[in-house]
């Protein structure tokens, strides 16, 4: 095994309690003082399809998923069959004893573990509810892990279904590490050896990290429709409202919730909404409407692939052109891009003071590999962030505009029943807020309200960053969950740097430009067919970059994807 | 408060004899006398005719898109429920574009008074045919005959789950203006389907029709029996031909109008415990700490 990193993938049928099994070991890594990272497979099924989950662990920092597989948790046949190739020598499998392989081609070196998971589930108290438990058991004892930070971790996550079930998985995980220790003693690794002192920290995901950020930021207000990958979100806004006092609502479909949010944002409260492209179509009319009405809201918008239904489960960056053109007409619209889970926690806190500043819709955007991708990081720190409100007008005003016309675009806002005579008005109006068709009133509430981006820009863009040497052979552009597998990438070089945009609307063209005018070499890495980044470049900066590595097959590019590209373009 | 108070510089721009003059004369008149003012009141609109009302009205007010008047008032709703919100819209904003907002809205009885202008068309587009129009008749859009069959937005409303069903007559000015005002204090889901003539595309329900056809439900009506309501819903259902006469040649008055249902049950606002102290709205937006929260994923 690579000592550097090391990669489980434990594999099962849908409903077999991968993901949470997964979960459960990546937090007994952590808690030892390890880094992880997760990367999640499923069909759009609940019942029967295969689920793979990759648990990467490293003392160093980890940001991507990889390609090679250690340790195989195979809790069904077919896992076997599915990832058998992926073992190189010095890997090994985990499956149930009863499972017969001397049909299956092991490469040389392979080590098999087989264990009588079933067995011992069963005796346990249920062969099908407890076999997942018996096989973490099993990879505890052969990565060395501690069992008893397993068994506290069990504890957490059963505890309030009763003392009997806690022990009977207790029971399981002990049954698995026992079997394992006896049988396989010589090919244990001493790979999650628990480190004296580990500090504090969190496994979260993008829709965790996403939610987390809203809470923080002092959301009032979410109306989500469920869709992949971004349900997550509202179960913890939805378990929590009563905690910290936000309204979730369920609403009928995506066209009402952006509309309920627009409704409760005018009315005062701070307001969001999340959905996948499907979803935002539904939201585009409304996403028109917050631009010219003024309002302020917040779009999480997680992108999968389409179009259609696509491929619903998996992940691309298929919808930058999309979100930055939807509706009909202009309208200032401020569009951010995370890169992992922790820019998405921030980023969301950011959107809710631009949107209350610049009384306008601010989309962040996230793929699917940043929804539902875990990952290690320090606990997130709130300290730096301050609520901004924006603009308010004082209460019970007789002479108030609405849409005043301002030099910085931004108007005074004001809310319902505090006296003052408001109007909303998604006809083009006058200051007042009355609609207005003449075409001087036209051009100047237009030139207003598009003013806000430049105000926007000015105040509030940072400039992107550059990871890696100052000075570069090769410069890679990119944007989203690629970020990660970058970053894993030129680890391995010293003449690779890496540019992030993670501003998209309004967009850093100076600084663009002059990053990009001056490097040797460019490489734009998208998950998406045609290089959107790159054709948003071109437009914005004249910049033309020849060479991409583009992917549209739903998986991520991996960092192993990234270095032989690297590699091609060096040597050219 | 004072009528002329509630005047705006803009002058109404619908037609002369439009059934929206009585709507909006007996809305003013209704918040003349209840005082729904700018610190407790706020108006939605959707597109049509009837979503000009708000610059005619100096009452708060927000005009979204068509069809989508009911999400935007329930999102005002929710963040500040001391407020009356009022939904104004049409038979085809809220029949046709958003049916899907009203059988919803219906269902939660969220505490919103819709204002439903029904004038069997839509006629800002200049007169093509709506959920309601009768099967048979010929509009632009249906030339050869209009071969939808309408339906009742009164049964679909009782159906769906509202807890306060009525039918006004744009005609009659103090009885609609009981109405807004019975609408309004009602604790759930309201609706008034309101009868109104387009003077411009509809030559079949005239102010004559309506005069001739109507009827008050009459006072020992009972409108919390749900059966008993969707009979009187469905009695008018404008099902028949254009040559068909409304009272089914019986000689009889067939439009019942008043409240045809109306029930006791708790509203969606008033079982939200976050705002049972006070609405969203009123609370400062202040930053949440998290470590709670980051326990749970450690």
């Amino acid at each position: 095994m690579n000592q550097d990193i090391l990669s489980i993938k434990l594999g099962g049928a849908a409903g077999q309690g991968i993901k949470s099994a997964g979960l459960m070991f990546a937090k007994v890594a952590s808690r030892s003082g390890y880094n992880t990272f997760d990367y999640t497979e499923y069909p759009s099924l609940i019942r029967g399809g295969h689920n793979m989950m990759q648990i990467i662990f490293s003392k160093a920092e980890i940001t991507a998923p990889i390609k090679k597989t250690d340790l195989l948790i195979a809790l069904n046949p077919e896992t076997l069959n599915k990832y058998l190739d992926e073992l190189e020598e010095g890997a090994g499998a985990v499956f149930d004893e009863t499972i017969n392989v001397d049909s299956l081609k092991f490469k040389n070196g392979v080590n098999k573990f087989p264990v009588p998971l079933s067995k011992f589930a069963g005796e346990s108290g249920n062969k099908d509810l407890f076999l997942n438990t018996v096989a973490l058991g099993a990879l505890a004892a052969l990565v060395n892990a501690n069992l008893d930070i397993l068994k506290e971790l069990i504890n957490e996550e059963f505890g309030d279904k009763g003392e009997e079930v806690v022990n009977k998985n207790y029971h399981a995980a002990e049954s698995g590490y026992n079997h394992a220790k006896e049988n396989f003693s010589d090919k244990i690794k001493n790979f999650l050896t628990p480190l004296e002192n580990p500090p504090l920290r969190i496994i979260v995901n993008g829709n965790d990290a996403i939610a987390m950020g809203a809470i923080a930021a002092g959301m009032q207000f979410a109306a989500i429709y469920p869709m992949t990958p971004i349900t997550n979100i509202l179960y913890i806004l939805a378990s929590n409202q009563e905690k910290y006092g936000y309204i979730y609502k369920q609403p009928e479909d995506e066209i009402a919730a952006i509309n309920m949010a627009i409704g409760a944002s005018f009315a005062g409260a701070r307001s969001m909404v999340a959905t996948s492209g499907g979803g935002f179509c539904l939201m585009t009319e409304g996403y028109g409407l917050a631009g010219m009405t003024e309002t302020p809201l917040v779009i999480i918008y997680g992108m999968r692939p389409g179009p259609a239904t696509g491929l619903p489960t998996w992940t691309e960056q298929g919808d930058l052109h999309f979100i930055l053109h939807a509706h009909q007409g202009e309208f200032p619209r401020i569009v951010l891009a995370a890169g992992d889970a922790k820019e998405a926690f921030e980023l969301t806190m950011q959107a809710f003071n631009l949107a209350d500043k610049y009384q306008t819709p601010v989309v962040v955007v996230v793929d699917k590999d940043i929804c539902e991708n875990d990952q290690t990081f320090s606990n997130f720190d709130i300290s730096g962030f301050n609520i901004d409100r924006g603009k308010f007008a004082k209460d019970n005003q007789s002479d108030y505009l609405r849409y005043k016309i301002e030099e910085d675009g931004i108007s005074k806002r004001t809310i319902p029943g505090n006296g003052t005579y408001l109007i909303g008005n998604s006809d083009e109006h006058n200051e007042t807020g009355y609609s207005n068709e003449e075409p001087e009133n036209r051009k100047q509430q237009m030139q207003k309200r598009m003013r806000k981006l430049l105000t926007c820009k000015a105040n509030d863009m940072p400039t992107p960053k550059i990871y890696g040497p100052e000075n570069a052979d090769v410069t890679i552009v990119s944007w989203g969950s690629n970020k990660g597998s970058i970053l894993q990438a030129i680890k391995n070089f010293n003449n690779v740097n890496y540019l992030h945009i993670n501003w998209i609307n309004p967009f850093p063209v100076e600084f663009v430009k002059q990053a990009l005018g001056n490097a040797k070499k460019i490489i734009d890495v998208e998950c998406n067919y045609s290089g959107q980044l790159a054709e948003l470049i071109r437009q914005k900066t004249g910049i033309e970059i020849s060479e991409k590595l583009l992917s549209f097959d739903g998986r991520p590019i991996y960092p192993e994807d990234i270095i032989e590209k690297i590699n091609e373009v060096l040597k050219k | 408060m004072k009528l002329e108070e509630l005047t705006t510089p803009c002058k109404p721009t619908w037609c002369p004899g439009c059934g929206n003059f009585g709507i909006w004369g007996a809305f003013k008149n209704a918040a003349v006398e209840k005082g729904w003012d700018n610190t407790n009141s706020v108006l939605v609109a959707g597109i049509g005719c009837h979503g000009h009302m708000i610059n005619f009205v100096k009452l708060t007010s927000f005009e979204g898109l068509h069809g989508r008047a009911l999400p935007v008032a329930t999102g005002i709703k929710l963040a500040n429920h001391r407020l009356n919100v009022f939904v104004f819209t049409g038979d085809g904003d809220c029949l046709g574009e958003g049916g899907n907002h009203f059988i919803h809205a219906c269902r939660r009885n969220h505490d919103l008074t819709i204002i439903l202008h029904d004038n069997a068309l839509y006629s800002l587009t200049t007169g093509q045919a709506s959920p309601v129009t009768p099967h048979g008749t010929k509009t632009k859009s249906s030339p050869q005959g209009n071969l939808d069959e309408p339906f009742s937005p009164l049964a679909l409303a009782i159906a769906s789950g509202a807890t306060f069903v009525a039918r006004g007559f744009s005609g009659d000015l103090p009885k609609l203006k009981e109405l807004l005002i019975k609408a309004n204090e009602h604790k759930g889901l309201s609706v008034i389907d309101i009868l109104q003539p387009c003077v411009t595309f509809n030559k079949q329900y005239t102010n004559e029709f309506y005069r001739e056809n109507s009827y008050q439900l009459p006072n020992d009506y009972d409108p919390t029996n749900k059966e008993k309501a969707f009979t009187k819903a469905l009695e008018w259902a404008r099902l028949q031909s254009p040559e068909a006469k409304a009272d089914g040649g019986q000689g009889e008055k067939q439009i019942p109008l008043g409240i045809l249902y109306q029930v006791e049950k708790p509203s969606y606002e008033s079982q939200v415990k976050q705002i049972a102290q006070k609405p969203l709205a009123e609370n400062t937006v202040e930053k949440r700490d998290l470590q709670d929260l980051f326990k749970k994923y450690s």
